[in-house]
């Protein structure tokens, strides 16, 4: 079975998702999960971190996709860090860099949030 | 194989078709768009097809030769029409909130032919071939 791990941390006024494993449409529904804990705390500025996730498929983009204009409508932003070149180029052919911002570091994405505010 | 409509069984497929085409001997890039489009064909099956309903039949078939490797995925639920599928629009999917079609998309992408063979009313299937370089 597919194992997918979200877990969150915290630097500043940015909450870091570490995904790790898994992200298929069977896992979605975790990821989806935290991201309305988020809005739900109000906390809209986002990096995701990508280092430890091995898979992902249309249904995880997806997921982006739906919270990207709340997050944005609150002055927020979901930041792209640490993809591998396998995971990023999948994005890519989607034409995800056209909306998206990608960082090689998530310190390098979480310092972009001090900068736009 | 024969799979439930499950989810769940996206990672037992994945892993089926992996090895059939590791044995294949393609390469790890080919291989893992290859996973990819297969997982793309069975997650448009379970939501749309079989609209998330666990019990449907989902049968998918690897056959390879010297230069090709062609997975073939059947299903029976409702039928759709792959060319009204429009190539997605990332911007514009943005400002309507909708995602779908991403699937279909990546498939003709990540494969060299993308085939649909359906019987009306009767059984759907998509035909996925990749050959070796």
């Amino acid at each position: 079975m597919a194992d997918f791990k979200v877990s969150f941390h915290e630097n500043g006024n940015v909450v870091i998702l570490a995904l790790a494993g898994t992200l298929d449409l069977h896992t979605t529904p975790e990821l989806e999960k935290a991201f309305t804990q988020l809005i739900n705390a109000k906390k809209y500025n986002v990096v995701v971190n990508f280092e430890d996730l091995a898979y992902i498929s249309s249904a995880g983009l997806g997921v982006f996709m739906a919270y990207i204009e709340t997050m944005r409508d609150n002055n927020g932003d979901i930041k792209f860090s640490n993809m591998s070149s396998k995971i990023y180029n999948i994005f890519d052919l989607l034409g995800f860099p056209l909306l998206y911002e990608f960082y090689k570091e998530e310190k390098e994405a979480v310092q972009k949030f001090s900068e736009s505010n | 194989m024969t799979v439930k409509s499950t989810a769940e069984n996206l990672a037992v497929i994945r892993d089926f078709v992996k090895s059939a085409a590791e044995d294949r001997g393609f390469s790890q890039t080919a291989i893992d768009k290859i996973i990819l489009a297969v997982d793309e064909a069975c997650s448009n099956i379970i939501r749309h097809a079989y609209k998330n309903s666990p019990d449907g039949d989902i049968i998918v078939k690897v056959k390879s030769s010297d230069e090709k490797l062609t997975v073939e995925i059947t299903d029976y639920g409702v039928d759709f029409d792959s060319t009204q599928i429009p190539e997605p629009d990332i911007k514009k999917y943005y400002r309507q909130h909708k995602v779908g079609g991403l699937g279909i998309y990546l498939m003709r992408k990540l494969m060299d032919e993308v085939k649909y063979n359906s019987v009306a009313g009767k059984k759907n299937q998509v035909v996925l071939v990749k050959y070796l370089a």
